[in-house]
């Protein structure tokens, strides 16, 4: 799109056909819905030369035409009138909707994408009132942009916004600063990538007792209003205030992930845990609230304590279970982080990351093969960005370390029921501060 | 409250940003002759797909003189470098793969 608009050279994008609906809404939203696209069949990835081939010589699966024909006349020939105006329009943004029955209006929200099909609070004016007193700001502060992905236009949204979700969601205004702060962060909880990836939200500071959040036994299933409505309402917000979370035309994850509906959203448990809290690693202090974000968690990992006999193999297994794009976050019951100082000899949460970085390895011509390493990790090495670069160069039988050492985490969550712990594949993104949003 | 009595309720919808029309590039007038840019976007195997139509080319419009160009990023990052070369030296381009 770029370098047709921005650059006039003439250009055809080519899609697989189910992203169909997804680039025209794109092309669309971009002023330009004449863009030339064509389509091939999903999935390219996997298939030989002679089966690229039949799509090449084939039809478009979406316009049903030659597919090589569309190519070439999406190169050639005059521009019509549209395709030198392109589309210019405004999108309306009502304040209310109209009014209603609460059956209707339930029906209502469903049709228009706007809940994640569990029921909803109905955002009333009062209700909405209601929760903006747990803010000192202004109803029209704008709070951030969001948008499903880097490619889509930013949809802008203000504090009430954030609360009309907040009701929806279930939360009280003493949650309402928590969502603010996750509002902010300008990412989004709905992100419409095909990989499924959810976020996870962790809890630091005095917030955590403030909303009664739950660290302790059950602290990431659904036993605890502030874990359960704050995380909901990231999710909700996050597709209503970005445009929608609509399967087929602004999500794509191809098999969902059902960690969307919270966010595992949960605080970490300080008090039993040996070592200094998430936030305070990444700059803060004890007594600053602190939420942070972390994507991915489509991979999961698990076991039960750590045995004196073989637990390097046992760890370095659960390792190997995640993909290597998505880094370990481990998180530990208490139980288990004592079991880490006592029986691994580990004495400090960087020293269990430390432990990770050494030991988590795979041969290089295994590790350049996986598809995400192909599509994300590839282009940055083959141009020179480090350590990746100097990975590349290894032999394909050499071991080479799978993460880097700062993409790995450690979080302490659990009652102490037993030693059970879990590898999260997840990348830490962001944290923000709630104290900013009181 | 009755079920039949209205209420009324806030939009929890963002605001969208005006969508401002851009005009598409002059089209050629053949490709004839002409230099076409494959640009890959390095997703999904997508270099083996543009292979594939750098071969039709050859097979059915051997005039046109194809490069098969790597973005220098990944896939849906901006890549101006890319760009400009296309611009100085082709006169269209095909990427792909886009999902």
């Amino acid at each position: 799109m770029t370098l047709d608009v921005t650059y006039q050279v003439p250009t055809i994008a080519v899609h697989t056909h189910i992203f169909a609906a997804v680039t025209r809404a794109v092309a669309r939203a971009n002023g330009t819905p004449r863009m030339r696209q064509a389509y091939v069949p999903q999935p390219v990835m996997g298939k030989t030369p002679a089966e690229l081939r039949a799509y090449v010589d084939g039809t478009d699966p979406v316009t049903k035409l030659p597919f090589m024909r569309e190519v070439v006349d999406g190169l050639t020939g005059a521009l019509s009138e549209d395709d030198v105006a392109g589309l210019s329009y405004e999108r309306t943004a009502d304040r209310l909707c109209a009014p209603n029955t609460e059956d209707q209006l339930h029906r209502f929200f469903l049709d228009q994408h706007w809940t994640d099909h569990l029921p909803i609070v109905l955002p009333t004016e009062e209700r909405v009132a209601a929760m903006l007193a747990g803010t000192s700001h202004q109803p029209t502060e704008v709070v951030g942009h969001l948008r499903p992905t880097s490619h889509r236009e930013a949809w802008e949204f203000t504090v009430e916004k954030v609360a009309v979700n907040a009701v929806m969601a279930g939360a009280s205004a003493e949650h309402l600063p928590a969502i603010l702060a996750l509002a902010s962060s300008g990412i989004t909880a709905r992100g419409s990538s095909s990989s499924s990836f959810s976020l996870m939200v962790v809890a630091n500071g005095p917030i955590r007792q403030q909303l009664s959040m739950n660290a302790g036994i059950g602290a990431m299933g659904p036993y605890n209003l502030a874990n359960a409505v704050i995380g909901r309402a990231y999710g909700l917000l996050s597709q209503n205030l970005q445009g929608g979370s609509i399967p087929g035309e602004t999500y794509m994850g191809s098999q969902g992930n059902g960690y969307s509906y919270n966010n595992l959203t949960f605080a970490e448990n300080e008090e039993a845990s040996p070592w200094e809290p998430f936030h305070v690693q990444r700059g803060f202090q004890p007594a600053d609230s602190v939420l942070s974000i972390f994507t991915g968690c489509q991979a999961t990992a698990f076991t039960l304590g750590l045995r004196r006999g073989h637990w390097q193999q046992h760890v370095c297994n659960m390792l190997r279970a995640l993909d290597p794009d998505f880094p370990p976050t481990l998180l530990l019951d208490p139980l288990t982080a004592h079991q880490f100082v006592e029986i691994a000899g580990l004495p400090s949460k960087q020293a269990v990351i430390d432990w990770v970085y050494e030991h988590a390895r795979m041969p290089a011509a295994e590790y350049w093969d996986y598809q995400l390493v192909q599509n994300y990790i590839l282009p940055r090495a083959t141009f020179g960005e480090e350590p990746w670069a100097s990975m590349l160069a290894a032999p394909p039988e050499e071991l080479i370390r799978i993460w880097r050492r700062e993409s790995i985490n450690v979080v302490i969550v659990g009652g102490e029921a037993n030693p059970y712990w879990r590898i999260m594949g997840a990348n830490y993104v962001k944290s923000v501060n709630v104290d900013d949003w009181r | 409250m009755s079920a039949r009595q209205t209420i009324t309720v806030l939009n929890p919808a963002g605001y969208p940003p005006r969508v401002t029309g851009k005009s598409l590039a002059p089209r050629l007038e053949s490709l004839d002759g002409k230099t076409i840019y494959l640009v890959d976007c390095r997703f999904d195997d997508s270099d083996l797909l543009l292979m594939q139509v750098q071969g039709w080319f050859a097979d059915h419009m051997p005039s046109v003189h194809t490069v098969l160009k790597q973005k220098n990023k990944v896939y849906a990052a901006d890549d101006p470098e890319t760009w400009e070369e296309i611009k100085a030296k082709g006169h269209a381009a095909i990427v792909g793969v886009g999902h």
